[in-house]
């Protein structure tokens, strides 16, 4: 009689666990390092998540896909790494500290930020190169000053940026602060500054698509819900997320 | 001084303190390539961040020094109303986040700022992104080490030598330069040295006010942050040629400093 009791039991929790699309909720503390073009979105999905698990909590760091890398290779207690581009994820996987192969799990299209209104009047990035265009980039060791060079070499045009910012970010606040007539940014960027700065877009030839790699990090102290966060985003759910943002299907 | 034989935990907590600042330079030290030291600090990027940081932080320091000197005349020897407030004013950059230094200056002076704004508009003068405002972020943070060395060492001065130039029929000019100046000359000495230090190692008000620009802002402390994640070899070696020469600044002025605060 107990054994079947129990049977049944366990047979309605297999039904339960089976048939609910959300998982049990889980507890602990999570930090994710993701690039600064990932902060609205991401902030996002952790209140989604804590929503769904009211006693995790998400902690977040965001900055240059490449300082982060930097940081996890010197031991940053990272649980999860997001990277702008392939190539700092791959320092990450190089040193062999990834548990488990990264995922792509969301893509970018580049875009000219200028200030609201665009009144310099700029329609292409040749226009970057005018000499009454005061032009930010990121540097040319994030991801984002990366795919600007890139963009700026596929139309052949040589712009002088006068700074070199530290995260793409940054670049977004030099041109919404009116100190800089154009920066070369994320779309999500230009979305997640609506208002305050316009985006000129950046037609196919030349542009550059950004994907965005995410892998929980080795010796995570929470694995377990490190990989449901990343779960979280490869999921409709997140997917959706993303997409309010402005991110595109990787 | 009568000398104590000191209790056991303070010299063990003392010791932990100790160890907490001499850590990190050992681990500077143990990670430096020292096979391509010479190579690594003469790549066109490090020397160009070495003129430039070097021109800023000279430039910073004589800006400092016009200012400087006037403004602790004042606090040392005029009792306005108000004194204490507009020096605690002139010294707040000493422990303001210098990042907030570096918005307020973009505010002030920026493009779209109260009267960066004016600069532009009427002489076409922009400051952000360029070396003048790498030397005005500089000056900012670092100006309030000379002014506050120079004021102790007017005020510890003995007056008399001016009553007694004065007395003599010279002028407050004259009674200035030939009696004053050279008795405080320690103190400006001193005074500028930390100053010049404070500008040298400058980083979060140059990057948020001037940008990073090889060449234009791009100073020391930011090749450093920047070199950090392409050549760290190169960061490594930077970082200690900052550290040398902030060391050798603090132990040839123990005595200055000390005095001074």
């Amino acid at each position: 009689m107990r054994a079947a009791v129990a049977f049944v039991l366990t047979s309605v929790f297999v039904a339960v666990a089976c048939s609910s699309p959300v998982p049990a909720p889980m507890a602990g503390d999570v930090t994710v390092f993701a690039g600064s073009s990932l902060t609205d979105a991401f902030r996002k999905a952790g209140d989604e998540m804590t929503k769904a698990n009211p006693d995790a909590r998400f902690t977040f760091n965001f900055g240059s896909s490449s300082t982060l890398a930097t940081q996890i290779i010197n031991g940053a207690p990272a649980d999860v790494f997001a990277s702008a581009d392939e190539a700092n994820m791959l320092k990450i996987v190089d040193a062999a500290l990834t548990d488990g192969a990264p995922t792509a799990f969301a893509g970018n299209r580049l875009e000219i930020a200028v200030a609201a209104g665009n009144p310099k009047r700029i329609a292409t990035l040749a226009d970057l190169a005018r000499p009454d265009v005061v032009l930010v980039l990121a540097a040319p060791t994030v991801p984002a000053g990366k795919y600007a060079l890139e963009a700026l070499t596929k139309a052949g045009v040589s712009a002088k940026p006068v700074s070199q910012e530290v995260d793409v970010r940054a670049v977004l606040n030099k041109v919404s602060l009116g100190e800089a007539d154009a920066g070369v940014v994320y779309v999500t960027d230009v979305k997640s500054a609506a208002g305050r700065v316009t985006g000129v877009d950046i037609p196919e030839p030349q542009q550059v698509l950004a994907r965005y790699p995410i892998a929980v990090v080795k010796d995570s102290k929470n694995a377990a819900l490190a990989h449901r966060f990343v779960d979280y985003l490869l999921s409709p759910a997140g997917q959706s997320v993303l997409a309010e943002f402005g991110f595109s299907k990787p | 001084m009568r000398p104590e034989r000191p209790p056991v935990l303070f010299v063990v907590l003392a010791a932990v303190g100790v160890a907490f600042f001499v850590l990190p330079l050992v681990g500077l030290l143990y990670r430096a390539p020292w096979e391509t030291a010479l190579g690594d600090l003469t790549t066109p990027e490090a020397l160009t961040a070495l003129r430039l940081s070097f021109v800023v932080s000279l430039a910073a320091t004589a800006l400092a020094l016009l200012l400087g000197v006037p403004l602790a005349w004042i606090y040392a020897r005029v009792a306005f109303p108000g004194r204490d407030i507009v020096r605690a004013l002139t010294t707040l950059p000493m422990i303001l986040p210098p990042v907030v230094g570096g918005v307020a200056l973009l505010f002030a002076f920026g493009r779209r700022g109260l009267f960066g704004q004016a600069l532009d508009t009427m002489f076409g003068i922009r400051i952000p992104f360029t070396t003048a405002g790498a030397i005005l972020a500089a000056t900012f943070v670092a100006m309030p080490f000379l002014v506050l060395t120079v004021e102790a060492g007017l005020r510890s001065m003995d007056r008399r030598y001016e009553d007694a130039a004065r007395s003599l029929g010279a002028g407050r000019w004259l009674v200035f330069r030939r009696v004053t100046l050279p008795l405080i000359a320690p103190s400006v000495f001193a005074g500028a040295v930390l100053c010049w230090a404070r500008a040298l190692g400058e980083f979060g008000a140059t990057i948020t006010f001037a940008g990073n620009l090889p060449g234009t802002t791009q100073t020391l402390p930011l090749a450093v942050y920047i070199a950090l994640e392409t050549r760290p070899e190169v960061a490594i070696m930077l970082s200690l040629v900052l550290l040398a020469i902030s060391l050798a600044i603090l132990v040839a002025m123990r005595d200055r400093y000390l005095r001074a605060f």
